[in-house]
């Protein structure tokens, strides 16, 4: 008795629950499908004009938010804001998750805002997930400015490109090839396979080198997450899986110093070539062993810096977001808003044997 | 599905039916009431102390973050009273937001696909419940691989692309607020299935049977409940309110990924534990759990105001962790001991450990599940 009781009133609750949620989502409305609904600009003040002779206030709060926090790349990119934020006075806090996940950032993006943050300098780890976040953000009256990895324009008053997609896809194909000789196999181990910036890069530099390196041949992207470990683990799958690889190109910082250090310790060492983006300190070792004849990136430190200008610029009502605006960004001169709030920051830099002991990041 | 193998015995009858409320009352158990009393504490000297943490804005941003731990920790509390456990639920999150996103993106109207997505739920519950039920393996491997398998198949259906234009009126639904209170509409439909639950974990059969069955799965069998059958609906129901989860992850953060919600299992078991569920089955109440989850979330809230770093907020919230598990433990032992020293009259049963995980194999064990949540 009490068996059947039981089963007969959890299956009820079961079948209950269901319809429940059935009628719930079903009386809703008549139908909701894709396309259907316009979308509206969420919290855009684009009609506000411009003062580029305003003064950046003092005591500005800037707030920096990477897409995690303990990856170097975004360190050095902090360390330019806050040396930025240094020069025009302002309080600087750099907080963030530690792991690289779209809704982690969420409530990083909330706590800022509740703190009264003018500033919010970010870099996403998806284009629309922390957009409502900082929608609530921007009409508490932060200025909003991302850096390194955009959100869809509505929900930010200005992104910092580190360099055009064309610039940085470009720049690495070039160097793969040339340490290649122009033909064979190549392989990409990229970031998260959400990662907005690596997916673009990596579509572009397909697209380029089927035009000027038809002889290269794209045999797989694998994905490290930007985890050390994982990353040297997928280093070491793509040689066992291709073993006439040629070279691998690893757009994110930390794929490339994984990926250099297992090539150091293996058979394959000068003999498979690796290129991508990493930062001199981390690849200094490898250059100098001759595991890795070349690679590239812009300055983060300098990325940064320009970040941490415009959002003061745009603090201060020098700028709104809109195309033609100019603002002073420090010693980096003067930088001009692109469309979509969009502000270059210049070409990669490439780093080989010869200068990169000029560099120190 | 699972056959009713064992006939219902009148002992076992009687045992399940009679209760006296008053136990069924205090089944709200001493543990509730200490992590309660730490969350109120916490509250109040987060409110005196951290600038920013007691405004309605802050109040409905700690609140979104809690909102679907609490809701599969709602399924999963039961499913651990019954001494099993589930760690797919975080995949089933990002299964059914995946599965979600793909079908939008497919043109189906939304009214179409959260309903799929709940069955689909049902589905990979089900699949969870049968290799535990039906084939006998231990629950926690089968769910460390359909953690994997779940979380892969995510990662098939929707591979690295995001989906994220779901109408605007939806996404601003699931993050709206009632009036100017700064709480969240979705508590208000979260409350119900706490009640829900709280009522049919602390005054129903149902709920008895489950820390009978948590207590000793044998003795709970003698006493004519199907054990397996229980256990097999109770997958599935854990399935469905994490596909729910998914879905409203998934407006939530507008955005449907295939790596939605990855490690959200440890949080909301973390919940479960702190709230003084114990994870061997038998024991804790749900406003624990509700505590327990409020807590966590209100800890790293106020911490990340003022700017903790979030390692140190990883450490913080382990360690509470450990001290929640620990604590129990040693003050239940503090307590035999000085309780075995001046020796009580031989005839008196002897006081069973509130730390045992398990219980001897008396068979009329339902009376003891009842007392030992007193304790």
């Amino acid at each position: 008795m009490t068996s059947f009781l039981t089963r007969r009133r959890l299956q009820g609750g079961v079948t209950g629950f269901a319809v429940a949620a059935l009628v719930l989502t079903t009386a809703a409305c008549g139908g909701t499908t894709r396309g259907e609904e316009e979308t509206t600009s969420g919290g855009g003040d684009a009609a506000a004009s411009a003062n580029p002779d305003a003064e950046i206030p003092e005591g500005l709060a800037v707030g920096f938010l990477p897409k995690q926090v303990n990856n170097p790349y975004f360190s050095v990119a902090s360390a330019g804001a806050e040396a930025a934020t240094g020069e025009f006075s302002g309080e600087y806090t750099e907080t963030g998750p530690s792991e690289a996940s779209a809704s982690s950032q969420v409530s990083y993006i909330n706590t800022l805002s509740q703190q009264g943050t003018d500033v919010i300098l970010t870099s996403a780890n998806d284009p629309n997930a922390i957009c409502s976040a900082l929608d609530q953000a921007r009409s508490a009256g932060s200025s909003v400015v991302t850096f390194d990895s955009d959100t869809d324009p509505e929900c930010r008053d200005v992104f910092i490109n580190q360099a055009t997609t064309e610039g940085i896809a470009q720049t690495q194909v070039d160097l793969i090839a040339e340490q290649i000789g122009g033909a064979g196999q190549v392989a990409i181990l990229s970031a998260t396979a959400n990662a907005t910036n690596q997916n673009t890069w990596i579509a572009a530099m397909e697209e380029y080198a089927a035009t000027e390196y038809p002889d290269i041949e794209f045999v797989a992207t694998v994905y490290g997450d930007d985890e050390d470990e994982k990353s040297f683990q997928e280093t070491q799958g793509l040689l066992q899986t291709y073993p006439d690889l040629a070279g691998i190109i690893s757009p994110t910082t930390v794929g490339i110093a994984a990926a250099a250090r297992y090539l150091s310790g293996s058979e394959f060492k000068g003999q498979v070539a690796l290129t991508g983006l990493g930062t001199p300190n981390q690849m200094r070792e490898y250059v100098q062993d001759g595991t890795v004849q070349s690679f590239a990136l812009w300055n983060p430190e300098e990325l940064g810096y320009l970040a941490a200008y415009a959002g003061a610029a745009l603090a201060a009502g020098q700028i709104t977001g809109a195309a033609g605006e100019t603002f002073e960004a420090g010693e980096l001169g003067q930088y001009t808003v692109e469309s979509d709030g969009v502000v270059v920051l210049g070409d990669p830099t490439v780093f080989t044997a010869e200068n990169i002991d000029d560099f120190d990041f | 599905m699972a056959v009713d193998t064992t006939p219902a015995t009148p002992a076992g009858q009687s045992a399940a039916q009679r209760p006296g409320t008053a136990s069924r009352l205090r089944l709200l158990g001493s543990g509730d009431a200490v992590i309660t009393g730490v969350l109120v504490l916490f509250l109040v000297v987060a409110a005196l102390s951290v600038e920013g943490f007691a405004s309605a804005r802050n109040t409905g941003f700690l609140l979104l973050d809690v909102v679907v731990i609490v809701l599969i920790a709602l399924p999963l509390t039961l499913v651990i009273v019954t001494g099993e456990i589930d760690l797919s639920v975080a995949s089933t999150v990002g299964l059914s937001s995946a599965v979600m996103g793909q079908l939008w993106f497919a043109g189906l109207p939304l009214e179409t696909v959260i309903p799929l997505c709940l069955l689909l739920g049902a589905v990979l519950g089900a699949v969870n419940g049968f290799f535990v039920t039906r084939l006998g393996l231990p629950s926690l491997a089968v769910t460390i691989g359909t953690l994997a398998l779940y979380r892969g198949l995510a990662f098939v259906v929707l591979g690295d692309r995001a989906v994220a234009d779901f109408p605007r009126s939806w996404t601003t639904w699931a993050i709206s607020t009632i009036g100017g209170t700064g709480i969240p509409v979705v508590v208000v439909p979260l409350l119900v299935l706490v009640l829900v639950t709280a009522v049919v974990l602390h005054a129903t059969p149902i709920g008895r049977s489950l820390y009978a069955m948590g207590n000793s799965e044998d003795a709970a069998r003698f006493s004519g409940i199907d054990v397996g059958r229980t256990k097999f609906w109770l997958f599935v129901v854990t399935g469905v309110v994490s596909a729910l989860g998914g879905v409203y992850w998934t407006l939530r953060y507008g955005s449907a990924r295939a790596d939605n919600a990855q490690g959200l299992e440890l949080q909301v078991i973390a919940a479960i534990l702190l709230g003084g569920v114990s994870i061997f089955g038998g024991r804790g109440g749900l406003l624990g759990v509700l505590a327990g989850a409020l807590l966590l979330g209100s800890v790293r809230n106020a911490l990340q105001l003022e700017n903790v770093p979030a390692d140190v907020l990883n450490i913080v919230t382990g360690g509470l962790l450990v001290v929640a598990v620990v604590a129990p433990q040693v003050a239940a032992r503090v307590r035999n001991r000085t309780r075995s020293r001046p020796a009580g009259p031989p005839s008196a049963p002897p006081a069973r450990p509130a730390t045992d995980p398990r219980p001897s194999t008396d068979p009329a064990v339902q009376v003891p599940a009842d007392q030992r949540g007193n304790r």
